[in-house]
């Protein structure tokens, strides 16, 4: 199957297409490592799978291990309800892709990455595959590359099987070691102890597309993006009831409202930011702007229009979260359960204020007492729906 | 050669393709999964022998993900995405109609002539183009009720041409 059949709509023009791939290679085989772990740690770049971490710290820490070999994986486990600009980036873009990889080893030192795909995205392998060799026919993977006999760097693509918590580094971990995906605890960090229990750096595929683009472009253009607060650009994944939805480029800073307006949605009646472990925005808020010190975000953006039923979204959210449980712990293992049920029936019959102490409660503890991010975020979108949109509960009218 | 023998010699095919470590039990299912539309109790045997892991973690990893499945599947698996963009599509429920029209099953089950089985997934990523459903791997965007039957009928006709050529 050819992926460009299924590229969707790019609704303004992205800076990826504004960079060769090569030349963020020859930069990095020209520079020192530590001068390439510098440049991206000047930028600002923060991851952009959702928990925004400074990528150049985190390949400063890779950097600063001595277990050996290490290992650089690029997490395109992209599951987050909502989400979909790595797909995106995969179809149009994984020479970049490839390169902000291969910086990544050449930065911390590794010599071998992998590239993790999730089960849904399979249909993108034969043409990842293909970019993977023309970048090793092109000597940008491989031995000495681009003439630098200390730059050795090649790629593996791996496949997820169908499991949404393997997009949290160490359960993606736990999976490329042939384990169920369970997440790990931290401390050791994955760039301590990562796979094989060796130094390794996991980051998102938007992260990596954007390291090659700031190799040539220079932290400064990065930086002129943004805030000053957050540097740089995120790409959106705009669905649900709008005009136009697709892929968009903002710079950090931007407005809800801008964006709502730039889509066709501007009759929005709620808007869920960062995904179904994101949060719900009523109107009153679309002034908010999107940024890791206000409205944090993997991305994503899912338009409610004026006829939704909120308490159905609550519910879809819902069933994801206890479908997706990994089930090794039990706050998130029986919370979702049991919140799903409660959201049934306060659907059904409403929420009186026992009720509702009791679904608070236990959206606390879920938050609280969850091992891993899947459980202590899945309750923040039920929550934000309750405290704003309680009325359309039965007897709330 | 019995059955369990010639999957012994599958496995270990796939393991010179992909190591006998335990980072190869991954691979090796997926393949496994992909060829017979699902893991056997004889392959997760003859895995757990070649690449000595214990079966109860062959087993826990064979029934964690949602891809792989335990039990016979049809030759086509059919997963239709539930979540919010594509399920608040206008067409998303005139598509599962005509789903469980064409096929006359519900989610979770296979048809008796073996070729289709229905189930349902999580964000497939296609929320901008929704709604989507998954066969095998490949994606289908847009889908209407009228879509969903021509899909099946390509299904059907490349099934039984497949057994004509056998």
């Amino acid at each position: 199957m050819d992926p460009k059949t299924v590229r969707g709509f790019v609704g303004n023009k992205l800076s990826f297409s504004e960079v060769a791939p090569k030349d963020g290679i020859r930069m990095a085989a020209e520079m020192a490592p530590e001068d390439v772990v510098a440049i991206i740690g000047a930028s600002g770049l923060r991851g952009r799978g959702g928990a925004g971490f400074p990528t150049g710290k985190k390949w400063e820490f890779a950097r600063s291990q001595e277990g050996t070999p290490k290992y650089t994986i690029c997490n395109a486990d992209e599951g987050e309800p909502g989400t979909f600009k790595d797909r995106l980036i995969l179809t149009d873009f994984p020479e970049l892709v490839f390169a902000g990889m291969a910086i990544a080893g050449r930065a911390v030192g590794a010599e071998f990455g992998i590239l993790y795909l999730r089960a849904e995205y399979g249909w993108l392998r034969d043409h990842l595959e293909a970019a993977l060799e023309r970048c090793r026919g092109a000597n940008l993977l491989g031995k000495a590359i681009l003439g630098n006999k200390e730059f050795n760097f090649d790629i593996a693509i791996r496949m997820g099987s169908g499991a949404y918590i393997c997009g949290e580094e160490t359960a993606l971990l736990e999976s490329l070691e042939g384990r169920r995906g369970d997440a790990r605890n931290r401390i050791p960090f994955p760039v301590q102890a990562g796979y094989l229990g060796k130094p390794t750096t996991v980051n998102n595929v938007e992260t990596l597309a954007w390291v090659p683009c700031v190799l040539v472009k220079g932290p400064s253009w990065f930086a002129a993006m943004g805030t000053r607060k957050a540097p740089g650009a995120w790409l959106f994944s705009v669905s649900g009831d709008c005009k136009r939805p697709g892929i968009y480029e903002y710079p950090f800073g931007t407005s809800l409202r801008q964006i709502l307006s730039d889509v066709g949605a501007e009759n929005a009646k709620a808007v869920q930011v960062g995904g179904a472990s994101g949060t719900c925005v009523p109107p009153a808020q679309f002034d908010r702007t999107l940024s890791p010190g206000d409205l944090a975000t993997g991305g994503s953006i899912i338009v409610f229009g004026p006829g939704q039923d909120m308490f159905a979204v609550a519910e879809n959210f819902q069933h994801f979260f206890a479908d997706e449980s990994c089930g090794q712990c039990i706050p998130c293992r029986v919370g979702n359960q049991r919140l799903l049920e409660a959201i049934g029936r306060m659907r059904k019959d409403g929420l009186d204020t026992d009720g509702e102490r009791n679904v608070r409660q236990l959206a606390q503890t879920m938050t609280v007492a969850s091992k891993c991010g899947l459980g202590q975020m899945s309750a923040r979108a039920f929550l934000a729906i309750l405290n704003n949109f309680s009325g359309e509960l039965p007897g709330r009218a | 050669m019995d059955a369990q023998q010639t999957l012994r010699t599958e496995v270990e095919q796939l393991v010179r393709v992909h190591g006998r470590g335990r980072t190869a039990l991954m691979p090796i299912l997926q393949d496994l999964n992909r060829a017979h539309s699902y893991i056997s109790e004889d392959a997760m045997l003859a895995v757990s022998d070649a690449l000595n892991v214990p079966r109860a973690e062959v087993y826990g990893v064979a029934t964690f993900y949602s891809y792989f499945s335990v039990k016979p599947r049809g030759t086509y698996v059919i997963r239709v995405c539930r979540t919010i963009s594509c399920a608040k599509q206008p067409d998303y429920h005139p598509a599962i109609a005509a789903l469980f029209d064409e096929l006359g099953i519900g989610f979770g089950e296979t048809t008796s002539d073996g070729i289709f089985s229905l189930e349902q997934t999580n964000c497939a990523g296609m929320c901008d183009q929704g709604p989507s459903m998954m066969v095998n791997e490949d994606v289908y965007i847009h889908l209407t009720e009228a879509s969903v039957r021509t899909i099946l009928n390509e299904c059907r006709h490349a099934a039984l041409a497949a057994k004509k050529a056998q």
